[in-house]
């Protein structure tokens, strides 16, 4: 139905314009919030204009405190990541292929998934300290789940025939397992980790505001304490900028590893 | 039931692991108080009404959140779908925003609207309205054209189409989205009580930490995971029934 009411000289520009839309809304978006913290309507406490939050990103930044910051959250969600992701694709796999540890881990992932698992976080405070230890544990107990449930899923859809052939051909388990199994089941591995990257942000975030010190989401509520609002704005550009390279980073990875399946032939969406 | 109670014997022995090495002070008991001394912190919790009044303030906090979210994020994702300029001007937008962690909200909706029900309210809204825009957008995108096409021949107004052919082909994934939502409705809701609130169940459970009794807030935070899980399962019974119709 797309077109219905588009005239046929907009139609000629039609390629060419649907492509500059997208700059053309974020634009507008940001012109929107400058304009609007500007026009009285709301004070600069409720809204501080977008150039007041960037020139405190650009001290932030000078100051050397952006980059301390951004690292340590960076370091703290990318370390929680992949300790999730090797040993959720470990213990998936383990899953699939032996029967005692099935047995055991299959209720508790089963129940353990639809958990708030945050609620937690003040007990591995209790248990951890409030450091890095902690947060890092945080994140990689929310985030393993989708990890095991989607290496399950994608290591039990192999292919019977593709094992068989290759055990008929004299491959040992250990090569089946890398050369057919993990391949085989790579796009739904890198589906859940796709699901769990945002849940290593998400925890982190909230590790570091209940658990304060230094980092994003600590500096954020150290500025909201002080009421000094152009700092938890300047935070949340910050974590919003971070959070999108590195998802989209995550999908350019995610086309790089499967050129060889199918799905990197159809058109890239989001 | 034989079958049921060797599914999830697994979880039983890891009872009576916690239950065995707090008595037995592998570990302390402040660390790890043991699991009946929890339960009975419950009861006293249940006896009392701290848990009921909490727990009524973050479910009421919850429900609205997300009831505000699926209605606006779902009309907002079918429009997207159905009208063109709308996907152009808006889906940059969701794009960006998309990955953004949610709970880098915390902060500004208390500083917008305080402590209260309002902060909790608006941040479980903005978190989780973009899954549900995302689930019905790309439901009613794969709507089946000539469905639509065969509707307007029939003489369906627009409106009628849009309610009665996109709708409820965008449902499945719609209602997919929406589960994502409620997931993370609680972890935001638990969070922001967490950091910032005054009643709740969140609260509690850093109240009692921050007093350092323990079992009691061990058993909160119990009551809160076996909350989400009851609300994931109760939620895919509703979905089973509502997406009958299909096959």
């Amino acid at each position: 139905m797309a077109g219905v009411g588009v005239s046929a000289a907009a139609k000629r520009l039609g390629h060419w314009g649907w492509r500059v839309v997208p700059w053309l809304s974020i634009t507008a978006f940001l012109l929107l919030w400058e304009v609007f913290a500007r026009s009285g309507l709301v004070t600069p406490f409720m809204l501080p204009a977008l150039s007041v939050v960037m020139e405190r990103i650009a001290s932030d930044a000078m100051s050397g405190d952006l980059v301390q910051n951004l690292s340590l959250t960076l370091y703290r969600s990318l370390a929680g990541f992949l300790i999730a992701a090797m040993a959720g694709v470990a213990l998936g796999i383990g899953m699939v292929r032996n029967r005692v540890l099935r047995w055991f881990f299959d209720p508790i992932i089963s129940i353990g998934f639809p958990m708030p698992k945050i609620a937690f976080l003040p007990i591995v405070g209790l248990w951890l300290g409030y450091y890095d230890a902690s947060k890092i544990s945080m994140i990689v107990f929310d985030a393993i789940f989708p990890v095991v449930t989607a290496t399950i899923a994608g290591a039990q859809a192999v292919e019977r025939e593709l094992v068989w052939s290759a055990r008929n051909m004299g491959a040992s388990e250990r090569r089946i397992l890398w050369e057919i199994v993990f391949p085989a089941a790579l796009p739904q591995i890198l589906t859940g980790l796709q699901v769990a990257l945002p849940i290593a942000l998400i925890v982190c975030i909230v590790a570091e505001m209940t658990m304060g010190g230094i980092g994003l989401g600590g500096a954020m509520l150290t500025a909201s304490r002080f009421a000094d609002s152009p700092g938890v704005f300047a935070g949340i550009v910050e974590i919003a900028v971070a959070g999108l390279a590195l998802v989209k980073g995550m999908s350019v990875l995610r086309r790089r590893l499967l050129l060889w399946h199918q799905e990197a032939l159809a058109p890239a969406t989001m | 039931m034989k079958s049921a109670l060797l599914r999830y014997s697994p979880l039983l022995l890891l009872a009576l692991l916690w239950e065995g090495s707090a008595r037995l002070g592998l570990v302390s008991a402040l660390a790890l108080p043991p699991l009946t001394e929890v339960a009975r912190s419950w009861a006293t919790l249940f006896r009392e009404g701290d848990l009921w009044s909490n727990a009524a303030a973050s479910l009421y906090r919850g429900g609205v959140g997300l009831l505000l979210a699926v209605v606006f994020g779902g009309t907002l994702g079918i429009l997207m779908a159905w009208w063109r300029p709308v996907d152009a001007l808006l889906s940059p937008l969701v794009e960006v925003f998309y990955p953004l962690p949610k709970s880098a909200l915390i902060p500004i909706t208390a500083l917008w609207l305080g402590f209260g029900d309002g902060s909790k309210i608006l941040l479980i809204f903005l978190g989780c309205m973009l899954p549900v825009t995302l689930g019905a957008f790309n439901g009613a995108r794969g709507t089946d054209q000539v469905l639509v096409w065969s509707a307007r021949s029939m003489g369906a107004s627009r409106l009628r189409t849009l309610w009665d052919v996109v709708l409820p082909s965008a449902l499945p994934e719609l209602l997919n989205g929406t589960r994502t939502a409620l997931a993370l409705a609680f972890v935001l809701l638990v969070s922001s009580e967490l950091i910032v609130a005054r009643s709740g169940l969140g609260y509690l459970i850093g109240f009692l930490g921050a007093g350092g009794t323990y079992d009691a807030m061990f058993a909160v935070v119990l009551t809160v995971a076996f909350l989400g899980f009851v609300a994931d399962r109760i939620y895919q019974r509703i979905v089973d029934r509502v997406l009958q119709w299909r096959e």
